[in-house]
């Protein structure tokens, strides 16, 4: 079968590639276009280590085929940070110290930030609920939604 | 916050130094590597339970362009049956390079038969399908208890039950029987008034890291082997693959990757025998990543159980006397975590008479892993389960009960040592003067409260500590970081130094970078490696001193290490403005050389953990989903050197306890197959499932620590399942005594009266 040809935008920047017809998302971050930062933890939509985002929405990379990303806008953890400067998100995870092993981590903070980008004020059980889909095995959550719920406070202002 | 203990930096904050890798993507973890020229590996694995293998014909998946190796067993060495005890309790040599690679027979599925190497994934897969393996498929068994029987199918006819005089004759899946015991059991029961007896039993449950096992493996031409992988231990991978493959230690490096998690299931190799097999074989580097399907069928998990305790006490709510039998399933090669379950059941308690039975039995699935304190978990849900029915028969308040018993400064534990600095008391008393424990109740609602005790351990570990031309300093030290050990050695090493934590740069070093340390397990690395970064940095301040008295023209002694710096000690060393660190590493050259130390140490006095839970829960008498309303986890932690990562440990171990307890279980068919093998229907605790864990940390110093710290990652795990059942049965009346306690199982017990009691007199 020929590869298909794509054209896309990856953290604000244009991207070609060549992918197979079945080759995920994800396979294509991390195979074709050594984005490594998203991670495969069970490649069936399950443990949202591999969470993008794909004009506005949040979606697990493992379960969308690199072709669909033809025209479309994507942002991965490698976007998240402005250059040098850590996203809120970022910067809370970190204070908070809401990572143990990490290796969740690049897709939590994909997807805390899809949720401050949508509401700016959510609630503990908002949050709870928006990053249901996000298996962390090492910290018990607890750490992640307080980094959340700060990172919220900053970007709205309110803290530092 | 401020630091505690006269320290500046030990009981602080800090932002972790391999932070911003890690929440910005960059980060390499076991999948995230490529070499040059780099192959695909894939693991062909069986379809069944237990069955003979007839053959294994691989010629056509060789002739597949694109396919560079193809290895089955026949492409190892016969291994002789040898104890090992380089992972997390023991493992037989033999046993484990049959596990990684299935010989004559396959013992579970997701057993290896036979890998392939190719130039594209596709080709590899497509490979596998290539294989054709013709199996004799014999009966098998799943459950401890079946595997037991008389009659069971044998896994091994080489397999005599170890520890039962006379020696048996026949062979048996029961590996191993051993027993503990203090004073007299028989005879202590006869002097108690109430006596409670109940069996419990558990499921097998997987560690379940989110990140599945990965490597890349390269062989050069001369043999010189060079592997990346996501482990609990760089030295553990290079032992066992040397001796699986018959190679010279010094013949491997191993590269330690960043970890996704562990719990003690990356202990273990499973994947680095083969890709090493491949690689040399193809003369290409091989990388090889498991799904989460073979994550689950052919990896971890830990031991499922039955547990029978029986306690004797007196009316005033003394314990008299205790006996425990345990059966531990060990998976498809003996090696269950039933000796660490016999020694910490009643570790926590003061009992003059205790027996003791443990069964260490192999049934037809994956070979155990550890798993975060292993064995403590199953033995204490059914101990501190039937401590709180003994609790409820006596009308005793649960934590009175358990001051009552408590194993003090020298009180000798059932399993040998004679305990001191412990902190266990001061735990149940923090839990019961903890706000929480007064909270009122609701309707549907109960809270439940359960201990744990777990060893911590210590052994050998090697640090290096190197000061820099500017006076910046690096560690290196040799356990793979799994939750932000770097921070606390970085901050011990800043502590020891003078310096600000920021100047301090802690690596973890590959096989050839730094001496030998035993792996990242046990809850020993902030203890063992911990001592060995304080002392290297301690000789480094004796060489830093050695040179100021050089510049000064004094001797050594009459210098002071202080903030940082040199210090004249007192006026009669003479008169000198201070000298920093940076100062004298700057004049290093010119004092005789670089200015650095490396220690390797056999670290001992690891301080015991014990831990004491409160939970409530409600109950949806509707749907049977219990929720869990609050959890107050309090641990004696020694010192926390940064308490962020301490709590993190014991919120971490709650949860991964809370997942135990109400969901988590392996479903098999009657063929012997993992019907659930993926996060969608093996189900662990998401955000939306848990209220916040309120971590409690009590400091009771360990005095054979540098700064008093005791390992602090196993125990939060043990006490939750017993917690929470307590909690259920506070809630509704009924006891539930198997996990997990999911709906259904829940929704039976709200429709069935109480069990009936065994042995309540």
């Amino acid at each position: 079968m020929p590869k298909h040809h794509v054209t896309t935008t990856i953290n604000g920047e244009p991207v070609e590639y060549l992918c197979e017809p079945q080759q995920t998302m994800l396979d294509v971050l991390r195979d074709e276009l050594g984005l490594t930062g998203s991670k495969e933890g069970c490649s069936s939509g399950d443990c949202g280590a591999c969470t993008i985002i794909v004009d506005g929405n949040i979606v697990c990379s493992c379960l969308m085929l690199g072709a669909e990303a033809n025209g479309r806008s994507i942002t991965t953890i490698e976007g998240v940070a402005d250059g040098e400067r850590l996203h809120p998100v970022q910067q809370k995870f970190l204070e908070h110290a809401a990572l143990q092993c990490g290796f969740c981590t690049p897709g939590l903070i994909v997807a805390a930030k899809a949720l401050l980008d949508e509401n700016k004020n959510p609630t503990e059980e908002e949050t709870r609920y928006w990053l249901a889909g996000n298996l962390c095995r090492c910290t018990g959550y607890d750490k992640i939604i307080r980094a959340v719920l700060d990172a919220a406070a900053v970007m709205r202002g309110e803290a530092r | 916050m401020a630091a505690d203990g006269g320290f500046k930096v030990v009981g602080t904050r800090p932002i972790r130094p391999d932070g911003v890798d890690k929440v910005t993507g960059r980060a390499n973890f076991g999948a995230d590597m490529t070499m040059p020229g780099m192959i695909w590996g894939k693991v062909k694995r069986s379809p069944h339970a237990h069955a003979r293998i007839v053959s294994i014909k691989s010629d056509k998946a060789a002739a597949l362009p694109g396919v560079k190796a193809v290895v089955t067993a026949a492409d190892f060495p016969h291994i002789a049956s040898e104890e090992a005890f380089m992972g997390e309790g023991p493992m037989n040599f033999r046993d484990l390079s049959h596990n990684c690679m299935a010989r004559g027979k396959v013992l579970y599925e997701g057993h290896a038969v036979a890998a392939v190497a190719a130039t594209t994934q596709a080709i590899a897969d497509h490979a596998l399908d290539l294989i054709e393996v013709e199996y004799e498929v014999l009966p098998h068994v799943i459950d401890v208890e079946a595997a037991m029987a008389d009659g069971a199918p044998l896994l091994h006819d080489d397999l005599f039950t170890a520890g039962v005089d006379p020696k048996p004759t026949q062979p048996s899946n029961v590996a191993k029987k051993i027993t503990f015991a203090k004073g007299n059991a028989a005879e202590g029961f006869k002097e108690a008034e109430v006596v409670i007896e109940r069996r419990y039993s558990t499921k097998p449950v997987h560690q379940a890291y989110i990140e599945p096992h990965a490597c890349v493996v390269a062989v050069a031409a001369d043999g010189q082997v060079t592997i990346w992988s996501s482990s609990q231990g760089q030295f553990m991978v290079r032992a066992y693959c040397a001796k699986l493959l018959g190679i010279d230690i010094a013949d491997i490096r191993a590269i330690p990757s960043e970890i996704g998690g562990g719990f003690g299931g990356k202990t273990l190799v499973y994947l680095e025998p083969l890709a090493l097999a491949l690689s040399k074989k193809s003369g290409r580097p091989v990388k090889m990543v498991m799904s989460r399907e073979e994550v689950f069928r052919a990896t971890g998990p830990a031991a499922g159980s039955v547990i029978e305790v029986k306690l004797g006490a007196k009316k005033d709510g003394r314990i008299v006397a205790a006996d425990l039998v345990l059966k531990y399933q060990a998976g498809a090669f003996p090696g269950s975590p039933v000796g660490p379950g016999c020694m910490c059941g009643f570790a926590m308690y003061d009992i003059p008479n205790v027996n003791i039975v443990g069964y260490d039995v192999v049934s037809n699935r994956p070979k155990v892993a550890a798993y975060r304190a292993p064995g403590a978990p199953n033995s204490s849900f059914g101990v501190e389960s039937c401590l709180d029915e003994l609790a409820r028969e006596l009308k005793i308040d649960p934590l009175r009960l358990r001051e009552i018993n408590a194993a003090k400064d020298g009180t000798k534990a059932a399993h040998g040592p004679t305990f001191v600095n412990i902190g266990y008391l001061q735990t149940v008393e923090a839990a019961k003067n903890h706000p929480h424990y007064k909270i009122p109740l609701g309707p549907n609602q109960g809270r439940g409260v359960a201990s744990g005790f777990w060893f911590n351990i210590g052994g050998e570990s090697s640090a290096a500590c190197h000061i820099n031309e500017d006076g910046t300093a690096t560690i290196v030290e040799g356990n793979p970081d799994i939750g932000g050990s770097r921070a606390g050695m970085a901050m011990m090493a800043a502590e020891v130094l003078g310096i600000p934590y920021e100047r301090v740069r802690p690596v973890v070093g590959d096989t050839a970078s730094i001496g030998f340390t035993f792996l990242t397990g046990g809850s020993r690395v902030t203890f063992a490696t911990g001592m060995a970064v304080t002392q290297a940095a301690q000789k480094v301040v004796e060489q830093l001193k050695a040179r100021a008295a050089m510049i000064w023209d004094i001797s050594p002694e009459a210098v002071e290490w202080k903030d940082g710096k040199a210090f004249p000690a007192g006026s009669n060393a003479g008169s000198f403005e201070p000298l920093s660190l940076a100062d004298i590493a700057l004049k290093s050259g010119r004092t005789g050389g670089p200015i650095s130390a490396e220690v390797s140490i056999n670290a001992q006095g690891a301080g015991p953990g014990f831990a004491t839970h409160i939970c409530d829960v409600e109950i949806d008498r509707e749907t049977g989903h219990v929720k869990i309303l609050r959890y107050t986890a309090v641990q004696d932690v020694g010192r926390a050197i940064h308490p962020s990562y301490v709590e993190g440990q014991i919120q971490g171990g709650v949860t991964q306890g809370i997942g135990w307890a109400l969901n988590e279980e392996y479903i098999y068919d009657k063929d012997g197959r993992l019907e659930n093998p993926g996060f969608l229907d093996y189900r662990v605790p998401v955000a939306s499932d848990l209220p916040m864990i309120d971590a409690i940390m009590v400091e009771v110093p360990n005095p054979r620590h540098p700064f008093g710290a005791r390992g602090v990652g196993e125990v939060p795990i043990v006490p939750p399942m017993a917690a929470v059942a307590n909690a259920i049965a506070d809630a509704i009346g009924a006891r539930m005594r198997d996990l997990p306690m999911s709906p259904p199982r829940v929704l039976e017990a709200l429709d069935g009266d109480e069990p009936p009691r065994m042995a309540a007199e």
